[in-house]
């Protein structure tokens, strides 16, 4: 509430507004994203390669921690927030997610439904039946 | 604080246009989507293919993890250099802005370098892009990042040259704005590049 207002106050100040015009909030933030980032990613690559994760749930944890680190950017990096300013921002992320997720799955099942469809290729066994 | 409680007090409908600066954020934004949804089609490409090597190497053949982490290790503080470079930015400091303009252009250009090594490493072993369906969508969608990102590279030096030559007028300020939307967002693609190419070989 008081930070939103201040913020508005030197949005009314300054000929062109930034975000948050000091110097050691941007800082933070930006250092805050960063120490998150690395985190996620070293686990990224830890759980890619060891074995202490049973096998079939390395991909889950794995979409796991890119979701987290691509919502860690969202916040700290391109600066999407609860505010009244990203109401927008955040329907259009939404609609965008809807449109990636139906282009990315409904390619994935169709072309596999094609696929098993198919007969001789790629050697699959259980055309002639 | 009378005049941010009073502002606060009016109701979100009332205010009037919003500022030049939310607007053409909102719009660059929107474009961010669509290119991303244009990267979408590439990774379900990828994905379909994936497992389609023709006989030819796969992805743990190919593919050399200590590598990809120092590509997203330089991704991920040019990202940072970038988050500063906007800062100071906002603060009118040209200095520190060229500072972080410099740490994001040097960062990004040893990701390009580091890629494109790569590609050529494959490329000299026969393992083109003409190789195998899977090879095909590895060079197009790992490319097309690539593409994004050298572009990234370009516009980054016309806004330092604007910066010097037409100094800190409102459009070059929210020039640089977007650029830092485009270069944060490019990163989030590599994000799902790394996890689902590299990490996912199999």
């Amino acid at each position: 509430m008081d930070e939103h207002g201040v913020r508005r106050q030197q949005a009314t100040d300054h000929e062109t507004p930034g975000e948050s015009p000091d110097w050691r909030s941007g800082l933070v933030k930006a250092l805050l994203g960063l120490a998150a980032s690395l985190v996620l990613t070293l686990a990224s690559f830890w759980a890619a390669g060891t074995p202490l994760v049973w096998g079939p749930g390395v991909p889950v944890l794995l979409a796991a921690l890119a979701i987290g680190q691509m919502g860690v950017h969202l916040v700290f990096f391109l600066h999407v927030s609860s505010g009244p300013e990203s109401t927008n921002t955040i329907l259009a992320l939404a609609f965008g997610t809807f449109v990636v997720a139906l282009v990315v799955f409904g390619s994935i099942i169709i072309m596999a439904n094609l696929d098993a469809g198919m007969c001789g290729m790629h050697g699959s066994p259980s055309c002639h039946a | 604080m009378t005049t941010a409680a009073t502002v606060d007090a009016v109701p979100v409908s009332e205010r009037g246009p919003a500022p030049r600066r939310v607007i053409v954020g909102y719009g660059f934004w929107l474009f961010l989507l669509s290119d991303i949804i244009v990267f979408s089609a590439f990774f379900a490409a990828y994905a379909v293919l994936a497992g389609r090597t023709a006989g030819g190497p796969g992805g743990v053949q190919l593919f050399d993890r200590g590598r990809v982490l120092a590509e997203t290790g330089c991704l991920l503080f040019s990202s940072f250099a970038c988050a500063m470079m906007s800062v100071a930015a906002e603060l009118r400091q040209r200095g520190w802005m060229v500072l972080g303009a410099a740490l994001t252009f040097a960062l990004g250009a040893a990701f390009l370098g580091l890629e494109l090594a790569e590609f050529a490493g494959m490329l000299a072993r026969g393992d083109g892009p003409g190789r195998s369906a899977f090879l095909s969508a590895f060079f197009a969608l790992v490319g097309l990042h690539g593409l994004h990102v050298a572009t990234g590279l370009g516009w980054l030096l016309v806004m330092l040259a604007q910066v010097f030559t037409l100094g800190w007028r409102p459009r070059v300020a929210g020039r640089l704005a977007c650029f830092a939307l485009f270069w944060h967002a490019l990163d989030i693609v590599w994000i799902g590049v790394f996890t689902i190419v590299y990490l996912g070989a199999h």
